[in-house]
């Protein structure tokens, strides 16, 4: 039984706006991955994902504060950190984020060497630029086989948007981090290069390059063949936790089975089963919410949800934060 | 009553870029008819010149070779053809200008329109756009663009298009930066606009799941050219082209193998 890589414990963060308010925007978040372990976090826009991801990598700038909580990396706390010391030795080595927007992550005005050579400068002082530029070579042959000389010594916008998710992705995982946190990494991209890169990811992960992953995306049928177990989100709390097949077959959180509602799918018989949308927002996180908070947008929602907190319990093999899951 | 004049005609069209060596067929020798009250999809991966076709629809680019009509006639005055063909984009940010509010700019968008509207009929046409796309006009009284969430600018956009009525719609990846439940959304906002303006619309997406359940009738485009077209039952359940066949595999369904660790 080997321990787990990465470790999440009741995890609540919260903005301060400038006129004090609170928005708890994460809140009780708790999950331990294991080394290998792909976990998938699925929910709209604004239910705290990207949050989250600030406060996995234990990167808290102003308005984002910690509430409470803990995140280990290996048995190592990254809580109560400056900035500063997280940016030079937390990131890039412990927890590596891979960004959405591959064209924006990439400086254009500098070739993707450089951009990458400086991610070693800034991590391991006293490099020589040369030796940089050597294991450059090394990494990202591996990514791309012969075109890596081409790909190191062009600028961004040379790139097609593949081959710049492609060199993000590299360029994050430069140091061997032993978690990579990847938000939406292939939403900007079609379909045909998304899989060029998420056979990528798993050829980097098959090859001890890092460690664990957590993806993050609102596509829930590429989480089920991307991820081993999938987390639902909604309005900061995880809803639903189990394996990719459990979420995607047999979802049982009322929000979890309307998400899958959503879905469209080109195959056979599908033109029929009209997509459904959710109607109503997620409610607002400045206040407290007692009681369930999808209650208001339930299609099963009995009188009793909007007062009784449902708390997060094993249920069909998984976790599930709604009492009345069937 | 549909005429039979088709709203857009090409005739072996290319639009091009650049010179000698370092020459693009963006468009590559395309020919298509889309008729009124169609709602068209052009399918693709990126940089197989999709988007260039659409602005050739809406007039912004002329294309290098060939023939192509909007009922009948070349486009000449481009506020001419904006009068009866509208678009919608990708992201509704860059759309909006950030230091007007949201109503303002509605609003200003009848300016384009030939038929000169009184102020209290713009604001009405206007109001009846929000609720059509289910905001309450108040709820955006004196609002930004950047105080909206992304999915709610992508409804202003579609508000824009349900005041604006206009013939023709071009929406270019209208959904690829918004989440599952969202997309659903603005997808029956765009059925109820064929429903209820009938309205011929132009569905440019890299989605082909989505293009499945909206569209009559499916073009799928690769290096400029268009490879496949048909009925979306027939393109998809028995494509002819490698190219489709690719693009579907290429797709990761629910219930298909995919690519496994």
């Amino acid at each position: 039984m080997s321990n787990p890589v990465f470790e999440v414990e009741n995890l609540s963060l919260h903005y301060l706006t400038r006129f004090g308010q609170k928005i708890h925007a994460v809140t009780d978040v708790s999950f331990q991955m294991k080394q290998g372990e792909i976990l998938g976090i699925a929910g709209e826009s604004g239910c705290g994902k990207s949050t989250l991801v600030n406060g996995l990598m234990g990167l808290f700038i102003p308005p984002l504060h910690p509430t409470s909580g803990d995140v280990r990396v290996g048995g190592e706390s990254l809580m109560n950190r400056t900035p500063e010391d997280v940016r030079e030795n937390v990131l890039s080595r412990k927890v590596s984020m891979i960004p959405q927007g591959a064209f924006n992550a990439l400086n254009p005005t500098r070739k993707v060497k450089d951009i990458a050579a400086d991610v070693i400068a800034a991590h391991e002082h006293g490099t020589s630029r040369a030796a940089s530029y050597e294991r450059l070579a090394e990494r990202f042959a591996l990514i791309f086989g012969k075109d890596a000389t081409k790909i190191l010594n062009s600028y961004p916008i040379q790139l097609t948007a593949g081959e710049r998710q492609r060199s993000v992705i590299g360029i994050s995982t430069l140091l061997n981090p032993q978690m990579v946190i990847a938000d939406e990494p292939t939403s900007a991209l079609d379909v045909s290069t998304q899989k060029v890169v998420i056979r990528m990811i798993f050829d980097l992960l098959d090859k001890g390059i890092f460690n664990s992953m957590i993806f993050i995306t609102h596509e829930l049928p590429l989480l089920r063949h991307v991820a081993d177990n999938i987390a639902i989100m909604y309005a900061g709390e995880f809803v639903e936790k189990g394996t990719a097949e459990q979420i995607v077959f047999s979802p049982k959180h009322p929000y979890t089975k309307a998400l899958m509602g959503a879905m469209l799918s080109a195959e056979p018989g599908q033109k029929d089963r009209k997509p459904t949308a959710i109607e109503g927002a997620p409610p607002s996180l400045a206040k407290t919410i007692e009681g369930c908070r999808f209650a208001a947008r339930c299609p099963v929602a009995k009188p009793e949800c909007t007062q009784k907190k449902q708390d997060i319990r094993m249920f069909a093999d998984r976790l599930v934060r709604c009492d009345y899951a069937e | 009553m549909p005429s039979n004049t088709p709203i857009f005609s090409a005739k072996n069209i290319v639009r091009t870029f650049g010179s000698g060596k370092k020459l693009v067929k963006a468009v590559d020798d395309v020919s298509f008819d889309i008729a009124d009250g169609e709602i068209v999809s052009i399918v693709g991966g990126s940089g197989c010149g999709k988007s260039v076709l659409a602005k050739i629809m809406l007039g912004l680019y002329k294309p290098s070779a060939g023939e192509f009509l909007y009922e009948g006639h070349e486009i000449v005055d481009q506020k001419d053809h904006w009068n009866e063909v509208q678009c919608v984009f990708q992201d509704p940010f860059s759309c909006f200008n950030q230091f007007f509010t949201i109503r303002s700019q509605l609003e200003a968008a009848f300016k384009i329109k030939k038929d000169k509207l009184t102020k209290e009929e713009i604001s009405d046409r206007v109001d009846a756009g929000l609720l059509a796309v289910n905001v309450a006009p108040k709820d955006i009284e004196g609002k930004y663009p950047f105080e909206l969430s992304g999915g709610q600018m992508q409804r202003m956009l579609l508000a824009r298009i349900f005041a604006l009525r206009p013939k023709v719609l071009i929406a270019d990846e209208p959904t690829s930066m918004v989440d599952a439940c969202v997309r659903a959304n603005i997808l029956d906002y765009l059925m109820k606009l064929k429903e209820e303006l009938s309205m011929t619309i132009v569905f440019v997406t890299h989605d082909i799941g989505l293009s499945y359940y909206v569209s009559d009738r499916l073009f799928i485009m690769h290096d400029g050219k268009i490879v496949d077209s048909g009925k979306p039952d027939d393109v998809i359940l028995k494509p002819t082209s490698p190219i489709t066949v690719q693009l579907l595999d290429d797709i990761p369904e629910i219930h298909k193998d995919w690519i496994k660790r």
